[in-house]
């Protein structure tokens, strides 16, 4: 293991059982055949192991974590570590008296995702009616003491309501809004050309962004991630391969982000077999694009390439079928000419792209580069 | 200046603890965390939300063995003043 790496966050995928079927849900496509298959005690020992290797927060998250009835025990494992605990929920199996046990074992913090500020459309983008009983889980946050992180996924179908998700934000109190945009990866490329913003309306939304970040300084943190399809050069995908942040998978797959197991060709390995540590200092799939050697041009020669490292692997895999290709979103990229497509679909969308909803019975095919 | 009065106290979503690793102080909060200097360290430990700003900075004169609190105050203050436009840190107002 070369210098610099370390868990500092531990991201724990508890099921990928949901009760909402999100068309951009960041879960695998094959998600219903990776089943939960990690104990009660097998979490509690990643938990204790990830923070033997320095881990300071885990996310709990899914899927819908509250899925898993032994939620509180991991929680209450999880801060008897010290570990900072936040859990990442659609609010929909949720009533008070489990949130309340929940907050009661430790919890540090809530993040609630809307699909859509208002019931209408929040209930059509996530494929089931639960936008109220979400408002209602935001409001126990809050009287419960939590801090409260409103999530919203960002796209041409609610772009243009990014004023009105601030203003439910603020009425909610929330301590921290993410406006997110849809990264196009997994089921958001199956539904690019019904998802993608054009480069106007997410100017327009980023604006209002920045606007309310001054605006509610000290009061609510305010947060706008752009699509990398409309940045220049890529994002430092998970600050880096391997580098800060585990991701453990319902079925124990140890990963350095939430889609590595989806490229074809890498090994990881599993918690139930090895040791938290053996994976994270020497397993081949968390070596594979650890530190320079593998980069290819022009990111080998790029100032950029201590900064971004050559952007996402799961990216470049899904657009290009070779996951050490320079991401596609990198205007210097050889294949640039993806993104550049994609976006001029964008600019005159047509409305009659159907979405492709999370666990539809058609068959979802990977796309093909 | 903040109020003699005041009672600093963390957010509830920030949690301060020790970085085994590193042996220094941390903040953490969603998603993030601060490094935090002995400094740092030493005030936040002060903001329970039960003692008053001017106890707190009368406290951390004499740890430091600094005979004139005054020319502490302005560190606390700048300090404590960064960590609350972050949502960190709350009742600077008494």
């Amino acid at each position: 293991m070369s210098s610099g790496e370390r868990v500092y966050t531990l991201i724990a995928e508890l099921t990928y059982r949901c009760p909402l079927r999100c068309p951009y849900c960041s879960n695998p496509l094959d998600y219903q055949e990776r089943k939960d298959a990690l104990a009660t005690s097998d979490w509690l020992r990643v938990l204790t192991e990830a923070e033997a290797l320095g881990a300071l927060q885990v996310t709990l998250t899914g899927g819908e974590p509250l899925l898993r009835d032994d939620l509180e025990a991991l929680v209450a494992h999880a801060r008897s570590l010290e570990l900072y605990v936040t859990l990442i929920t659609s609010g929909v199996p949720l009533e008070r008296p489990r949130l309340a046990a929940l907050r009661d074992a430790g919890l540090n913090a809530v993040q609630v995702s809307i699909q859509a500020p208002s019931a209408d459309e929040s209930d059509r983008l996530a494929g089931t009616r639960s936008f109220e009983h979400k408002l209602e889980v935001m409001r126990w946050v809050k009287e419960l003491g939590l801090p409260l992180t409103l999530n919203a996924v960002l796209h041409r179908q609610n772009l243009g309501s990014v004023p009105q998700i601030i203003a439910l934000a603020e009425q909610l109190s929330a301590d921290r809004l993410e406006l997110a945009n849809t990264q196009y990866l997994g089921w958001a490329l199956v539904n690019r050309d019904a998802l993608l913003p054009g480069e106007a309306e997410l100017a327009l939304a980023r604006n209002a962004a920045s606007l309310a970040k001054a605006r509610l300084k000290g009061r609510m943190e305010v947060l706008f991630v752009l699509p990398d399809y409309y940045s220049d050069r890529p994002k430092a995908c998970m600050n880096g391969w391997g580098q800060r942040y585990l991701v453990v998978t319902p079925d124990g797959q140890a990963l350095p982000c939430h889609l590595a197991h989806t490229i074809s060709g890498l090994e990881f390995q599993n918690v139930r077999e090895h040791s938290l540590a053996e994976i994270w200092q020497s397993s081949p799939g968390f070596m594979a694009f650890r530190g320079e050697a593998w980069l290819p041009e022009p990111c080998k020669s790029c100032d950029q390439r201590q900064l971004d490292f050559g952007g996402c692997r799961c990216q470049a895999f899904q657009l290009t079928g070779d996951a050490r290709a320079t991401d596609p979103v990198c205007s210097l990229s050889p294949q640039h000419g993806i993104v550049q497509a994609a976006r001029l679909v964008a600019k005159a969308p047509s409305d009659l792209v159907p979405l492709r909803y999370r666990g539809s019975r058609q068959n979802v095919a990977t796309p093909k580069p | 200046m903040i109020a003699p009065s005041a009672r600093p106290k963390l957010a509830s979503k920030a949690m301060l603890r020790r970085d085994k690793q590193t042996g220094k102080d941390v903040l953490l909060y969603p998603e993030k965390g601060l490094v935090l200097n002995a400094t740092g360290a030493a005030i936040l430990r002060l903001c329970t939300g039960e003692r008053d700003y001017q106890s707190i900075v009368l406290e951390l004169s004499a740890s430091f063995g600094e005979s004139a609190p005054a020319a502490l105050e302005g560190e606390v203050e700048s300090f404590l003043r960064t960590l609350a436009e972050r949502g960190l840190v709350e009742g600077l107002e008494p």
